[in-house]
């Protein structure tokens, strides 16, 4: 860093807000690719795991190596095959929701109370209506929380994609790092944190709508 | 105003073997029409078994459940169900539904047009003595235990079944909340008419409720009865002592004032601070005050209409002529 120069150049800042609303937009759709296609490949791997307990070891090993390579590990190794690409990018990031989506999912649905269940069968529900009509929404709250973890988490591994060319905010941490300026590298962490609490108060917002029976009264 | 719908169901040789266990063996009785049948005994001993093969949430291993002369076991399980009432002693009340949508489960799954479900709910709920402006948008978790079970039982009834199956419903709640249940339930079965097979392990429970009460031990049936019969002429040892050696008293509280013999009436003076009793009074409730009075009678009166005198040596004599019958 320039000996003299300010922790932080506003007028960098302020001549740049065009170039950092779109990386905040480019973070966004990297998060919300990421989170989507884990939940829905997570969310078949539960049913599986929920059909065939035996199964629920094997796919959370699994998930579980997943989760514990280096991300920027993981990275460089995909670019021999994927490329420079946001399939790379996200080939990584959605790896990392896996393990928590998963976990939760299940937990949430095998939460579910056994006498609600029992009052579902004698009644007549049939096992497609209790889970989607039941377990499915008194699972929610916990599926929630998982969604909430893997959004923060996937929020600051994207910055790391910004290797691979992608990134979002990442792309100011990196520019900070190589120039040695403190402004970009304030810009992407902070930006990215700031977008990680949003996220995550948004999804609060959206988990108390769905699921109004939880608040006392 | 008994609406006369509750059906007959008929268990024939009903049998559930499990490996080299049989839970309930070759069991067989007839639950009438409109009328409560108690399954009670000791923990294992297949009443709740038996119960759940009714719904087919069990299937038995041979034997026929028949109801209204038809056999469940060729009819399709889940429409069964939602023609069967079914009450668990945790309710399974659903957390994530209202109460008027909990009560309008088994309704909406048979596809009833929204104005009659909604009608409906409303009906049940001013039947289970909820106000349904104030009580159909709340949740379960806003309820008391009593209320939940409450509306547990309005959920099973709200499909209008012939046959309601209970398992131990009451048997969560406190003493005095489930008093006030079992009266306001036997009140709400007696008006809908519906066929009741309800388990309990508590005998006092299965002689309050009862029409009949069918006594089971290691998935036998050991005797199939009326509650007073259960009580006056055990069929053994196991359901004589199952049923306690206070056995006498609790027929007495089957048995009314209006029933015993009575000494002419006596000058009230004589009889100073004898309780008044009611013919339709239970003995065990006039002996009750009776043993409690200076006096150790009662005066007999039917509203102004002063009947007789109640004696100890009546309410003997009445037991032992009911033993001997």
């Amino acid at each position: 860093m320039t000996p003299g120069e300010p922790l932080i150049r506003w007028d960098w800042v302020a001549s740049h807000v065009g170039d950092i609303g779109q990386r905040v937009g480019e973070h966004l759709e990297l998060t919300v690719i990421a989170v989507v296609v884990g939940f829905l490949i997570a969310f078949v791997l539960s049913l599986l795991a929920l059909r065939v307990p035996a199964l629920y070891g094997p796919i959370t090993w699994t998930t579980g190596i997943l989760y514990t390579i280096p991300s920027l590990a993981l990275f460089a190794l995909l670019i021999p095959y994927t490329g420079l690409s946001l399939l790379s990018a996200e080939i990584g990031l959605v790896s990392y929701t896996l393990l928590i989506l998963i976990r939760n999912i299940v937990a949430g649905v095998r939460g579910v109370p056994a006498e609600v269940r029992e009052a579902a069968r004698g009644m007549g529900y049939t096992d497609r209506e209790i889970f989607w009509r039941t377990e499915l929404p008194l699972a929610l709250a916990v599926i929630f929380a998982g969604v909430r973890v893997a959004t923060i988490t996937t929020i600051g591994l994207v910055t790391v994609t910004a290797l691979i060319g992608q990134g979002g905010m990442g792309y100011f941490i990196l520019l900070g790092i190589q120039l040695f300026f403190s402004t970009a590298l304030i810009v992407g962490a902070l930006g990215s944190v700031v977008l990680a609490v949003l996220a995550d108060g948004s999804l609060v917002l959206v988990q108390r709508a769905l699921t109004p029976w939880t608040r006392g009264g | 105003m008994a609406s006369g719908r509750g059906a007959t169901v008929e268990l024939r040789e009903v049998t559930k073997r499990y490996g080299d266990t049989l839970a309930v063996d070759r069991l067989s009785f007839t639950a009438p029409a409109g009328r409560i049948t108690v399954l009670i005994g000791p923990s294992g001993c297949g009443k709740t078994t038996s119960l759940r093969m009714v719904n087919r949430l069990i299937e038995p291993t041979s034997g026929e459940i028949l109801i209204d002369g038809q056999n469940v076991l060729t009819e399709d399980p889940t429409q069964l169900r939602r023609r069967i009432g079914y009450v668990i002693q945790q309710v399974g009340l659903f957390p994530h539904r209202t109460i008027g949508q909990n009560v309008a489960t088994v309704p909406e799954l048979l596809g009833w047009p929204k104005a009659r479900v909604h009608a409906r709910v409303d009906e049940l709920l001013s039947l289970i003595g909820f106000d349904p402006t104030r009580m159909r948008d709340r949740y379960p978790a806003q309820l008391s235990g009593g209320e939940r079970q409450r509306v547990g039982v309005a959920r099973a009834l709200a499909a209008e079944p012939p046959v309601m199956l209970m398992d131990e419903p009451f048997g969560a709640v406190d003493p005095i909340v489930r008093e006030r249940l079992q009266n306001e339930f036997l009140q709400l079965q007696r008006a809908q008419g519906i066929t009741v097979i309800f388990v309990t392990h508590d005998i006092d429970e299965a002689i309050k409720l009862g029409d009949r009460v069918a006594m089971m031990r290691s998935g036998k049936l050991v005797q199939f009865a009326p509650p007073a019969e259960l009580l006056a002429h055990p069929a053994d040892d196991f359901v004589a002592r199952f049923v306690g050696s206070d056995r006498g008293l609790k027929r007495l509280a089957l048995l009314t004032v209006g029933g015993a013999v009575l000494d002419p009436p006596v000058d009230p003076a004589r009889v100073d601070g004898a309780p008044v009793l009611s013919p339709a009074m239970s003995l065990r409730d006039a002996l009750a005050e009776m043993l409690s009075s200076e006096a150790q009678v009662g005066m007999v009166r039917d509203g102004d209409k002063y009947l007789g005198v109640l004696t100890l040596s009546h309410i003997g004599r009445l037991l032992r002529t009911e033993d001997s019958r």
